[in-house]
């Protein structure tokens, strides 16, 4: 039968906000590249909540923006709430989500794919990777075929399918075989990825039901507006240009009665009742599991979010199931508020096929087959913006590869995306992965205020972040140093002046003299206010300010950090041969050797987070590593 | 840039001489801070090869007169800047040095750190790598088992008590900063503060029992008090009989603060200020009050020798008013001769319980019930010695001691109102050093406490 072929560089499957990313940089570097979808309708769709950010993930979307990715810009224009979370908290926990206008978020992201010079949209399912072998024996990637027959040759493909695999979706009793949306689910490429020796595992993740905004009465419930002065995501957005009318969410509470009603249906439940198999997450719980687990907890918070401006749905964060819908309509009902509620789309658990753990590379290249990378849920994280990170820096190594460059690999100490990613590659995860605060061993230095600062050189070198906005950064980062070391270096004397001003500020006196950086840190006194006896001030940019006085009022906790962040460095730069034999170190402990097997670590330091590999299993791989070392 | 190393050298067993060895990149540094040479010059200004007569100091009190060797990278065994500190070889004296070269900035190195890193540093041929991998990986697990076997029981149940009590308040924290809408610090300032004065508390407790382990390793600081002619020397004479090797004798030398062991029967007794027992027969009267105090500070053990032929009179009461009466055991000596003080005369003078023992030094009557009495006050019938256990313990006291000034890190961070984000830097501090003790690490601790304990969002 006669098919069709098609030449291009790089082929995306999958538009989520992985492909989106994937593509979207690829494109931009250069390279000839073509992205697929079951459905153009639903390019960069969001099935889940109707927001962008939130705590840790408002700092992957702040990274992803200076590494020279879209999903920041994207969201600063089609947002319809901000808030920026935890600012009575340290500056290290700040994070920014916005309610975003679906519709309008698909609508735009598609918008910057159509107009992407270098990319094509297609539609069609992917069915099979096709390869050819490589010179060490392993299958490396040559093209993809599409349903219709048609043949892509490419250098290198992305993996960006999110929940498509294998979809099926799970309603009370009634389970359909589609994607997110009833989108047609995507049913033949994990045979060919099992042909080619990738391992693929089945993962669950859930979504709540959305209801008619007229059903509900939110007098009864707390309004949540958006903060006053609202905050961009990206870095290129210019903060005066978003400042727009923002639209409201709601909150009320599950009571007794709607726990008794779950209760009693339990059996009923898919997954109490053993139908399904995959591992759901335990940040997302079911309103099912939150009743069971925590059963002393008298009431359960929901978050009433509107969908968008030109739709009635609204999202009910909190309350996700999989009870039959007769349950859902009569515990929805026991909500005040919503005690009218007519349900526009119910609730659904999903299940999917995603790569097993171990079968990824740093650079998000899968092992056991050249030139094949992947990104988002398909590697077994969830979120939309873990997706859009793994798929900026698939999107960038696959170039980076095809280029004959080394692969941007971020570590635990430069960025959360390299704590997402790290964590994926070394971690057998159980559960579809979240990103979290807690995750980052060093999230003092990694905070969403100085993405730019930290990353920006980065997107330079690979060529997605242009000279004038690397310059910019550097700019900012001479303006700080400089007004760091002015603060710390202009010392105050105790004059009169000086004591009036400090005695009117509720200020203890001076004996000796300081530092306007030790005043700075005095808490009544802030840089606004000692304006006043800080003669030579120069103004400054906002941006700069905030990064002066972090510096200045954490310095001893950012040391801190700096210098646990030399010891990891120091084992993360000790590589480790991508053909090493662990079955030659003999005093290897044998769990120690199996999992160094399976995840195949590219340092010492990866080797080291490792669960099952101890401390002397480390030492005995040094010592090991400097024998071959010496015998070459 | 390498970390500094330190460990005792020789072997933690009696001996005339013992060697602390420093290896890394600030080991003069280190040995800077704590050393003072006769000549009254600085480490830093010395050169290689050298060796140097001086003194160790902790802080302002002389631990040990040393000699100590200089050698620059790369002409040492490990190819990194080492100093060797050559000390007395009782073990309380070259365990006080380590742990004074720890406080200065060195680390306690892992089993086999030194020829790891002499082979990573090239100086060890290739043909000893096996040898050298067999040799870590045995030595861990030979002090992992022994760590377990020592731990298990009630300061295994602690440790793990300790644990998961700041595992939860990290998790309440970590939780309520992902989901600041579901889950609410109010109030948690206050809750927190008062739980990390308990764990203070506990861990205090714990560093004062670790003490406990270190008797039997290191032996017990003993102090004997006495009236002169109570018969103290024929006390010493009796515990130091010929049939019990003298460990250390190094009396006459230049320093104030003399010690001898005595091995009894597996327990090491160390033994402060005999010389001033032997020379005056009285330790109060030679060395004044404030000295005898400071010995008896330092002191695991104090006897207290009555001579019960004569009555108790005001030295007496100005001794036993010296004393911890829950660390003394009183013995009532010359019970060969005519007895006039009975345990209740002393007890109304000391208001509280205390071991009492009739012994008869002159006779030889008395030392199998004291040291009965000793095994039972202090270990409650159990005794093991163990080169490994001491050292697993040092590693253990010292990770203590780290999850201890972290938990007043918390409490400073919560005196100085930093937000909240900022305690759980050092309380995880405090959960992985906790966690050294026991073995275990922290791995995905905290992500599985907030979700089993915590209801998050969406």
């Amino acid at each position: 039968m006669p098919e069709a072929r098609i030449k291009t560089d790089i082929c995306v499957v999958g538009a989520g906000h992985a492909g989106c990313e994937a593509a979207l940089a690829c494109a931009r570097l250069g390279f000839d590249t073509t992205i697929f979808t079951v459905s153009v309708e639903s390019i960069a769709l969001m099935p889940c909540n109707p927001n962008i950010g939130g705590t840790s993930k408002g700092h992957l979307v702040r990274e992803l923006d200076a590494l020279g990715g879209e999903m920041g810009k994207n969201i600063d224009k089609t947002f319809i709430q901000s808030k920026m979370l935890n600012v009575s908290k340290g500056p290290a926990v700040h994070s920014l989500r916005a309610q975003a206008d679906k519709a309008d978020y698909t609508r735009s992201m598609r918008q910057v794919l159509e107009n992407q010079e270098n990319l094509t949209i297609k539609q069609g399912e992917v069915c099979e990777i096709l390869t050819e072998e490589g010179a060490d024996g392993k299958p490396v990637v040559c093209g993809v075929r599409i349903f219709t027959g048609t043949i892509y040759e490419c250098k290198a493909v992305i993996l960006c399918t999110g929940t498509y695999l294998k979809a099926r979706c799970l309603c009370g009793e009634s389970i359909t075989y589609t994607g997110p949306n009833g989108l047609q689910a995507a049913n033949h490429l994990t045979e060919s990825l099992e042909k080619l020796g990738v391992k693929l595992r089945r993962f669950k993740t859930g979504t709540p039901a959305r209801m008619d905004k007229r059903s509900l009465d939110f007098s009864k419930m707390e309004e949540q507006v958006g903060d006053e002065k609202i905050i961009p995501f990206s870095f290129s957005t210019n903060p005066a240009d978003i400042q727009r009318e923002q639209v409201s969410c709601y909150l009320t509470y599950t009571n007794e009665k709607t726990h008794e009603i779950i209760r009693g249906n339990l059996d009923r439940s898919p997954i109490y009742a053993g139908i399904i198999e995959g591992t759901g997450p335990r940040y997302c719980p079911s309103i099912e599991d939150k009743v069971v687990k925590f059963a002393d907890k008298e009431r359960h918070q929901v978050f009433i979010e509107p969908e968008g401006l030109y739709t009635n749905e609204m999202y009910v964060g909190g309350m996700s199931s999989s009870l039959p819908e007769d349950v859902q309509i009569a515990m929805y009902r026991t909500v005040p508020g919503m005690e009218n509620c007519r349900i526009v789309r119910n609730a659904y658990a999903i299940e999917y096929d995603c790569l097993e753990s171990g079968e990824l590379t740093p650079s998000l290249e899968i092992k056991n087959v050249g030139n094949l990378f992947s990104a988002g849920q398909f590697n077994g994280s969830s979120g939309y913006e873990e997706a859009a990170a793994q798929g900026l820096i698939a999107g960038i190594n696959a170039c980076q590869m095809l280029k004959g460059k080394e692969p941007l690999i971020l570590d635990r100490s430069e960025a959360y995306i390299g704590v997402l990613i790290d964590d994926l590659v070394t971690k057998d995860n159980r559960e579809p992965y979240r990103m979290m605060t807690s995750r980052a061993e060093y999230r003092l230095l990694l905070r969403q205020d100085n993405a730019d600062l930290r990353l920006r050189k980065f997107g330079h070198q690979v060529g997605l972040i242009s000279d004038e906005q690397y310059n910019h950064v550097l700019e900012k980062e001479e303006q700080i140093a400089a007004e760091v070391a002015r603060l710390k270096e202009t010392k105050i004397g105790g004059n009169k002046e000086v004591q009036a001003f400090l005695e009117a500020h509720g200020s203890a006196a001076l004996r000796t003299a300081a530092s306007l950086a030790e005043l700075i840190c005095r808490p009544e006194l802030d840089y606004d206010v000692l304006a006043e006896i800080d003669k030579d001030r120069q103004p400054l940019s906002e941006e700069v300010i905030e990064q002066v006085l972090i510096n200045i009022k954490y310095e001893g906790y950012i040391e801190r950090q700096l210098r646990q962040v030399e010891q990891f460095k120091k084992t993360e730069k000790r590589r480790i041969p991508a053909d090493i034999d662990y079955d030659d170190i003999s005093s290897l402990r044998l769990e120690a050797r199996q999992k160094l097997k399976m995840f195949k670590p590219i340092s010492i330091g990866q080797a080291s987070r490792i669960s099952g590999v101890s401390p002397a299993d480390v030492s005995v791989l040094l010592i090991y590593l400097e024998q071959m070392n010496r015998k070459n | 840039m390498t970390d500094t190393i330190a460990a005792i050298a020789t072997a933690l067993s009696p001996s005339g001489i013992g060697i602390i060895r420093i290896s890394g990149d600030e080991a003069f540094e280190v040995a800077n801070r704590i050393f003072k040479a006769k000549s009254g010059k600085s480490i830093l200004e010395m050169s290689s090869h050298t060796v140097h007569y001086g003194h160790i100091y902790d802080e302002k009190e002389i631990i040990d007169e040393v000699m100590v060797l200089l050698m620059k990278a790369p002409n040492s065994f490990t190819m990194e800047d080492t100093v060797e500190i050559d000390c007395h070889g009782g073990v309380y004296v070259m365990n006080r040095i380590l742990q004074t070269v720890l406080k200065n900035g060195a680390r306690l190195s892992e089993p086999g750190e030194f020829t790891k890193r002499a082979f990573l540093n090239g100086r060890i041929d290739l043909t000893k790598a096996e040898a050298i991998m067999d040799l870590i990986q045995s030595k861990n697990e030979a002090a992992r088992k022994n760590s377990m076997t020592h731990l298990k029981g009630d300061l295994y149940r602690k440790i793990k008590a300790l644990r998961e009590d700041i595992i939860y308040e990290i998790a309440f924290i970590e939780s309520a900063l992902d989901d600041p809408e579901h889950i609410s610090l109010d109030g948690f300032h206050e809750r927190l503060f008062e739980k990390s004065l308990n764990i203070i508390a506990v861990i205090e407790k714990l560093l004062n029992s670790a003490d406990n382990g270190r008797l039997i390793k290191e032996g017990i600081n003993t102090v004997i008090v006495g009236k002169p002619n109570a018969g103290k020397s024929s006390f010493l004479n009796l515990l130091l009989g010929e049939d019990r090797a003298i460990v250390t004798d190094i009396a006459g030398t230049t320093r104030d603060t003399l010690e001898e062991s005595v091995y009894l029967n597996g327990m090491t007794l160390n033994l402060i200020d005999t010389a001033g027992i032997r020379e005056t027969e009285d330790v109060v009267e030679k060395i004044g009050v404030n000295k005898a105090k400071e010995a008896l500070e330092k002191a695991d053990l104090m006897v207290y020798i009555v001579d019960s032929s004569v009555s108790l009179d005001k030295s007496d009461r100005e001794i036993i008013a010296l004393l911890d009466m829950s660390k003394t055991i009183i013995l009532l000596n010359k019970s060969d001769l005519d007895v006039v003080v009975s345990e209740e005369d002393i007890k109304k003078i000391t208001g509280e319980t205390a071991d009492f023992l009739t012994i008869s030094a002159k006779e030889k009557e008395g030392l199998e019930a004291f040291t009965i009495l000793i095994k039972e006050k202090f270990f409650s019938g159990q005794i093991s010695f163990d080169d490994e256990v001491t050292i697993s313990s040092l590693r253990q006291k010292e990770a203590l001691s780290s999850a201890l000034h972290s938990m007043k890190m918390v409490q400073q961070s919560l005196e100085d109102d930093m937000p909240e984000d900022f305690y759980s830097i050092d309380l995880m501090n405090a959960y992985a050093c906790l966690g050294e003790i026991i073995g275990e690490e922290v791995g995905e601790d905290l992500v599985n406490e907030i979700f089993s304990k915590f209801c998050m969002g969406k």
